[in-house]
């Protein structure tokens, strides 16, 4: 299959749209499950108006946050693909950049030291691209993720030593979602990475709290592990919005990496309620649309 | 817990009325706020405009679209989607918003901090939680971009918004050192300890 670059680059100025407007269906179940548990109030109130809000969004084709975040592509490119990098790269940035000026949405992203916005969505090094190969036959993925900085700024690394043990990175999970408290948008999607350098940690962090709602860690440890973590970040009350609640995550997602023997790296990064994604699958049969 | 409408702009006793747990809906207009645009103002020492007196500031970057100017668009922008972005970042600009403009209310997510609660208290201002991530919603409530300024801060420019029902709105920081964020913050600090007994991770 010979990859069709005008055709990446409309579907990477879709997915960018889409990830904005729809939200995902194991999201929208989430908030459904969290809404039936919740006890308080004015935490029921809350997430009332966030299931409204998806509605609203729905109904008007508008943004469901104004965040329009930094951008991030994710291609998984399998077997019998012909294509070139370069221009991969190069049709992202154009889809993302277009799906900016033609909607048009709001840029969020500015050089870092002199804030200045080229009101693209783009600048030195994003979007964000992450490429990378699996076994399927002529089959390309892509996944959009707007991420939205209320919660990125909820991210931490800590590069704990092996004595400390995995009490201390259970600490540290929970002593940050308390940190974070309701600035980051709960309830949240809080992604865990464990092990790995420090910057393959922050990563396993980030995929962490991208991955669906439902799918769980490969790793029988690290499965066990997010199961432990998700119901102890909900005793803690934080509930949606910082107001106090039940509703405090969806759940706590972990992702592990080989480390070394001297090392107990764990991050933490966190995805916000309004969880967005959007994903593209292009086969020689045609391209379809999901989460 | 009272249900008050807020016509803007308000004077001081509309605001000393508010209490911690009580809603709030606001009418008529509303200024956007955010990081740069109080950077601008208080750091660089850039003059404004628009008046802020007895206002209502949301702490926003919207998206909009440029369109010819009319009287329903007289700055050249319609809205397409407005909402509100985390406060706490701008913790350090509520002493002057109140003091040097006379904003008398805040409106975001997340909450602000001791600092804001002593100048809500002193000047006689409140903060009021609007669902973050809700902006599809929070646009609704927004019928015209009435007027533009400090626009090369663009998006993160100081925007006067005409609004409609804009709410229900919770207060979440009064006039009279209430603060909900708080009161949450010593609860989930009390509940801290059970957490970490659960995970086999206390200190």
């Amino acid at each position: 299959m010979q990859l069709d670059l005008a055709e990446i680059e409309e579907i990477a100025k879709l997915l960018y749209i889409r990830a904005l407007k729809l939200l995902p269906d194991d999201v929208k179940e989430g908030l459904v499950r969290l809404q039936r548990a919740e006890t308080d109030a004015t935490a029921r109130r809350v997430l009332a108006t966030m299931a409204e809000n998806i509605a609203v969004a729905e109904r008007d084709d508008n943004l469901l946050c104004q965040d329009t975040g930094i951008p991030i592509y994710n291609v998984t490119i399998g077997r019998g693909v012909a294509f070139d990098g370069a221009d991969l790269k190069a049709a992202l940035r154009r889809g993302c950049e277009r799906a900016t000026r033609e909607h048009p949405l709001r840029s969020s992203v500015v050089h870092p030291i002199t804030r200045r916005n080229e009101h693209t969505s783009c600048g030195i090094r994003v979007p964000v691209l992450h490429i990378d190969f699996d076994d399927r036959p002529e089959t390309v993925e892509i996944e959009m993720i707007p991420k939205g900085s209320g919660s990125e700024n909820g991210s931490f690394l800590r590069m704990l030593v092996p004595a400390d043990g995995i009490a201390a990175v259970k600490r540290f999970v929970i002593d940050r979602v308390i940190e974070a408290g309701g600035k980051v948008c709960p309830p949240t999607i809080v992604g865990v990475g464990i092990g790995g350098t420090s910057d393959l940690c922050m990563h396993l962090a980030k995929i962490a709290a991208t991955r669906r709602l439902g799918s769980a860690c490969a790793d029988p440890d690290g499965a066990k592990l997010e199961a432990e973590l998700s119901a102890a970040v909900n005793m803690l009350g934080i509930g949606p919005q910082g107001l106090g609640g039940d509703a405090t995550a969806f759940a706590v997602h972990v992702e592990i990496a080989a480390t070394h023997i001297t090392m107990n790296p764990v991050a933490v990064n966190i995805q916000c309620h309004s969880a967005r994604r959007a994903r593209a699958t292009i086969t020689p049969g045609g391209v379809e649309f999901g989460f | 817990m009272a249900h008050h409408v807020i016509r803007m702009p308000c004077d001081e006793a509309a605001v000393r009325a508010l209490r911690v747990g009580d809603t709030v809906t606001l009418e008529d207009w509303l200024f956007g706020i955010r990081d740069a645009t109080q950077i601008a103002m208080f750091d660089h020492g850039r003059e404004i405009r628009l008046d802020l007196r007895g206002h209502a500031v949301v702490h926003t970057a919207p998206n909009v679209k440029r369109v010819p100017p009319s009287p329903a668009a007289p700055a050249g922008y319609a809205p397409l989607c407005v909402g509100t972005t985390t406060s706490m970042r701008m913790e350090r600009f509520t002493e002057p918003l109140l003091r040097e403009h006379g904003v008398r209310l805040i409106i975001g997510k997340g909450g602000l901090g001791p600092a804001s609660a002593e100048a809500f208290r002193h000047h006689g201002g409140a903060y009021l939680a609007v669902v973050g991530g809700a902006a599809a919603l929070e646009t609704t409530w927004i019928t015209a971009i009435a007027d533009v300024d400090l626009d090369d801060l663009h998006p993160e420019s100081l925007w006067k918004f005409r609004i409609k029902g804009f709410g229900p709105l919770l207060v979440g920081m009064d006039s009279h050192g209430g603060s909900l964020y708080a009161a949450v913050a010593e609860r989930v600090a009390d509940r801290r300890a059970a957490a970490l007994a659960a995970l086999g991770a206390v200190e």
